[in-house]
């Protein structure tokens, strides 16, 4: 069995390396970094700016000021009123928009290949040159607090997860929403604003990445015409941010509008960033896949079908952050079942992880999993852009993807029970129950209006 | 209101001094326009091959050698359209497909395709039963990957406890979906507006309507409308011919025997507008406005897609998004779509607002409607809107993903195989006159259902109160 699997991953890494594509890395001299990844299948290009500066760089006072930002880059430079960056965008069959994380913010420009000029043109625009005005700012608060309550307010397990985070993440800036907290964004004022588009909107603190049917050539001249007069600027310093020691093992109930409890579980863990050994990164992923990396992992086997504990159930690990990583695990309790007896089921599926050694077919399988996905995620220029735009913000290697397999292969059962036993602990995990505020009938009532 | 006649006047009148109006650009910015503006963009066809099974199985097929990968797409005329007196009957369905098959427990399966890093998934809509697959495409992991394939999707079992499990799955999740006030609004529009009609039925049943469902009527529900002369088989991957006509000719074979499922009649518009409250205590009110509008085949179907890019379907640089959230800030987000399918579709305007905005909100958006049906659009706002959309062609195939869900639409809806071109050229040639006439004989703004959610019915102010709910900026004479 064992040498019929090394055969599989044999052949799926000759796959990958047939699907690897040039990339070009090239830094200006007032220090934006550029990325392009040339992928000539489609008349199509993705151009991507990504900034390092998402929520965990807000003062706590300051929550909700990285999203809030992202917001007024659409709302109009030195030379484009509000609104007038997205209309040129569509009038040339282009489609944008941005997100904000905890570790980056991010703005994204789709388009067929000959309008590339105009999509480097305006990034650099709103750049080096954004104007925020107080009543469109004020305007631009009143959607994002439209924002908030449809995706938080309105949605009681949403609400739950910004609470438990809170608990989750202690001393970090992981521990406040980035949609920012219902009365400080109230608060928020556009000097606030400002202040947060000097500090961090600088070409030193950002990466650009064009990705799609360009070459160097075509690529380096634009990026110079409209980048390379942007004075560099300088961001404050900003310290690493663990959860080191361990915070202690912690509870938190929450009585919620919700028919269905849910268990929320979350571990404090390294990061790719944080970890002096990168094996742990690898050996974590590992252990993820093997509890839910897919319909025959052990959650779904086990969790799902076998025991029926659970309606729904995941595991994950996120190790691909600024600070600490999280190991989360989340989970819909089947009717009937109990959220102590969901628990207990999670911890007997951690602790076997701990005692039990995972079999070589259970991480073959794992391996196969993202060795394919390798291959598919070359199937999207913008999940090409993404990968690479967000390596380069957490200064990781942009190759990262290309060894990923090779380092996973490294990762034995061994590795994957030392990684359980050491991190996978009481001192570093948060339970969150959500419970029913009270019994309640099915079925919302309904009127007919007049 | 007046804003909005201003801007008519400002695009119409005042076009040589445009840059004093909303939605243009000072100077000479940006420098790289009118290089742009002069280059045709590319717009790539699709060389669709298409051929029949023995089975009658419609197959379309793309052949890409890009990336060694290959996605194949079954698409049934098996969506909840065809759950007659039973909601719920065509998701379970869906549901259990993948979960256990002659021979194969729900494990070998799950195992079978991971093994190998092959996906499968199946997802249920109101016209369509859809199967997926995606996988590596040297033989070595496609052979083995294809057999499970066919045998899954050829002799499902449907189990009894898989069943049970399954179906306390789908009513958690019922329940989750009564904690959020989204997916209650959406099936009160579609109930609304498609009263009578099976559109209007809830696509993943009710709590009350899914214990009734039995594992006999699953499998009679599979051999009828998941049979090969029912379903159209979709591939995009690095084959050749010869191998796309055996896969395909496979799993035509595996599939049930049968023919086309018969055509749904045709839902019929509300000749009245209908309201509908759903009291909720959430911070917004949801609000949908609609009416039965389309159809697939429907000869306006470009000139209302042209102008509901110009209303609420092109973001931000659409009128609702402009005036409803840029302007005014009532909302995060606004749109609006005609959702064409076999036997109707809807007109859908739909917003999300908090509850103190609800009323001048709705006000707002049912003056911008009706001033829309009523003018069409200016000629500024179609050419921005024509360009767009054909700007935009080259990213609606750009990717397999992309190219197995225009496949799986043309082959399902019967469309010529060149119908993208087709639909570039028309977008081309429409007018604004084509536009307004297309949407007054499909769109009666009086007509269009208003269903809403939240802590009280939102109202709308009378005529003579709207200029509180317009905010007029500038003031202005409206356009000549």
């Amino acid at each position: 069995m064992k040498r019929l699997i090394t055969v599989l991953a044999l052949g799926l890494w000759s796959l990958t390396a047939q699907a690897a594509l040039p990339t070009h890395a090239f830094t200006l001299d007032n220090g934006l970094k550029v990325l392009v990844r040339e992928d000539h299948r489609a008349p199509v290009v993705t151009v991507m700016v990504w900034f390092k500066a998402g929520s965990i760089d807000e003062a706590p006072h300051e929550a909700g000021l990285a999203h809030v930002l992202e917001h007024m880059m659409f709302k109009g430079t030195e030379k484009l009123g509000p609104g007038d960056f997205s209309k040129l965008v569509s009038r040339y069959g282009g489609s944008d928009n941005a997100f904000t994380s905890y570790d980056y913010t991010a703005y994204f420009q789709q388009y067929e290949v000959s309008r590339l000029p105009l999509a480097l043109e305006l990034e650099a625009e709103r750049l080096g040159h954004l104007k925020i005005d107080d009543e469109e700012f004020a305007r631009e608060l009143d959607v994002v607090m439209e924002e908030r309550r449809m995706r938080t307010d309105d949605n009681p397990n949403a609400l739950a997860w910004e609470k438990f985070q809170a608990v989750a993440r202690p001393g970090t800036g992981y521990a406040h929403p980035i949609i920012g907290w219902r009365s400080l964004l109230a608060q928020l004022q556009p000097e606030q604003a400002r202040s947060w588009y000097q500090r961090f909107y600088v070409p030193g603190n950002a990466t650009l990445v064009v990705a799609g049917d360009v070459t160097r050539e075509q690529v380096e001249p634009l990026v110079e015409k409209f980048f390379a007069d942007l004075p560099s600027g300088q961001t404050p310093p900003r310290p690493r941010q663990t959860v080191n020691p361990p915070a202690g093992e912690r509870r938190l109930a929450l009585n919620l509008p919700v028919k269905v409890p849910s268990l929320y579980m979350m571990y404090n863990v390294p990061s790719l960033v944080t970890l002096e050994d990168k094996r742990d990164f690898y050996a974590l992923t590992m252990l993820a896949g093997v509890l839910d990396g897919g319909m025959s992992a052990r959650i779904e086997t086990d969790l799902v079908r076998g025991e029926r504990l659970v309606a729904g159930a995941g595991a994950s690990y996120s190790g691909i952050q600024r600070g600490d990583g999280t190991f989360t695990l989340t989970a819909a309790p089947s009717p009937d079942v109990t959220l102590e007896q969901v628990e207990k089921g999670l911890l007997a599926q951690i602790e076997r992880l701990q005692t039990t050694l995972p079999t070589d077919a259970e991480m073959a399988r794992v391996r196969a999993g993202v060795l394919a996905g390798q291959v598919f995620e070359k199937d999207s220029v913008m999940g090409q852009a993404m990968e690479l735009g967000m390596l380069s913000t957490l200064g990781l290697d942009i190759d990262l993807s290309a060894r990923f397999a090779e380092n996973l292969e490294a990762v034995t059962a061994e590795d994957v029970q030392r990684v359980a036993q050491q991190w996978l602990v009481p001192e570093r995990l948060t339970v969150g129950t959500v419970k029913p505020k009270a019994p309640t009938s099915d079925q919302p009532q309904a009127e007919p209006q007049p | 209101m007046k804003m909005n006649v201003f801007r008519l006047a400002c695009l119409l009148v005042l076009g040589a001094l445009l840059s004093a109006c909303a939605g243009t650009f000072s100077g000479s910015f940006p420098r790289s326009e009118a290089q742009v503006a002069a280059t045709d963009p590319q717009a790539p066809a699709l060389d669709i091959q298409s051929w029949q099974t023995e089975q009658g199985a419609k197959v379309l097929f793309v052949a890409s050698d890009a990336l060694p990968m290959l996605d194949i797409r079954l698409v049934s005329d098996a969506g909840s359209a065809r759950d007659g007196a039973h909601p719920g009957l065509a998701s379970l369905t869906s549901a259990l497909l993948g979960e256990g098959a002659d021979g194969m427990s729900v494990d070998d399966i799950a195992r079978g395709f991971e093994d190998q890093g092959a996906s499968f998934s199946s997802s249920s809509y109101r016209d369509m039963g859809v199967i997926s697959l995606r996988t590596l495409s040297e033989a070595q992991y496609r052979e083995p990957v294809l057999a499970l394939f066919n045998q899954v999707i050829g002799s499902p079992t449907f189990e009894q406890d898989t069943l049970a499990r399954i179906r306390t799955q789908m009513m958690q999740g019922l329940r989750m979906e009564t904690q959020v006030p989204g997916p209650q609004v959406n099936k009160a529009f579609q109930s609304t507006v498609f009263a009578g009609h099976p559109y209007g039925q809830p696509s993943d049943g009710t709590l009350e309507s899914l214990p009734a469902i039995a594992r006999d009527q699953l499998q009679a529900f599979y051999r009828t409308y998941y049979a090969a002369g029912n379903t159209v088989i979709a591939m995009v991957g690095d084959l050749d011919r010869a191998q796309a006509e055996k896969i395909a000719g496979d799993i035509s074979a595996a599939l049930p025997e049968g023919q086309a499922a018969p055509q749904l009649e045709r839902a019929t518009p509300l000749a009245e507008r209908q309201r509908q409250h759903i009291t909720f205590p959430s911070a917004q009110t949801h609000i949908l406005l609609g009416n039965q509008a389309t159809w697939r085949g429907n000869p306006d179907h470009v000139a209302l897609y042209v102008g509901n890019q110009v209303l609420g379907g092109g973001g931000f640089a659409s009128i609702l998004t402009d005036e409803v959230r840029q302007k005014r800030g009532y909302v995060y987000g606004i749109s609006s779509h005609f959702g064409p399918m076999a036997a109707g579709g809807p007109f859908q305007v739909r917003l999300q607002t908090g509850n103190d905005n609800a009323d001048d909100a709705l006000t707002l958006t049912l003056d911008l409607i009706d001033q829309f049906v009523q003018d069409g659009p200016t000629a500024e706002q179609l050419e921005e809107t024509r360009a767009s959309i054909l700007g935009s062609f080259a990213l609606g195939t750009a990717d397999n993903s992309d190219i197995i869900g225009q496949l799986g639409a043309i082959g399902f809806y019967d469309l010529p195989l060149d119908y993208l071109q087709w639909f570039n050229e028309q977008v081309r040639t429409v007018t604004a006159e084509d536009i307004q006439a297309a949407f007054q004989r499909n769109l009666t703004p009086d007509n269009l259902a208003i269903v809403s959610i939240g802590p009280k019915a939102p109202q709308i102010r009378p005529a003579d109160s709207d200029a509180g709910a317009a905010a007029a900026e500038e003031p202005a004479d409206r356009a000549p």
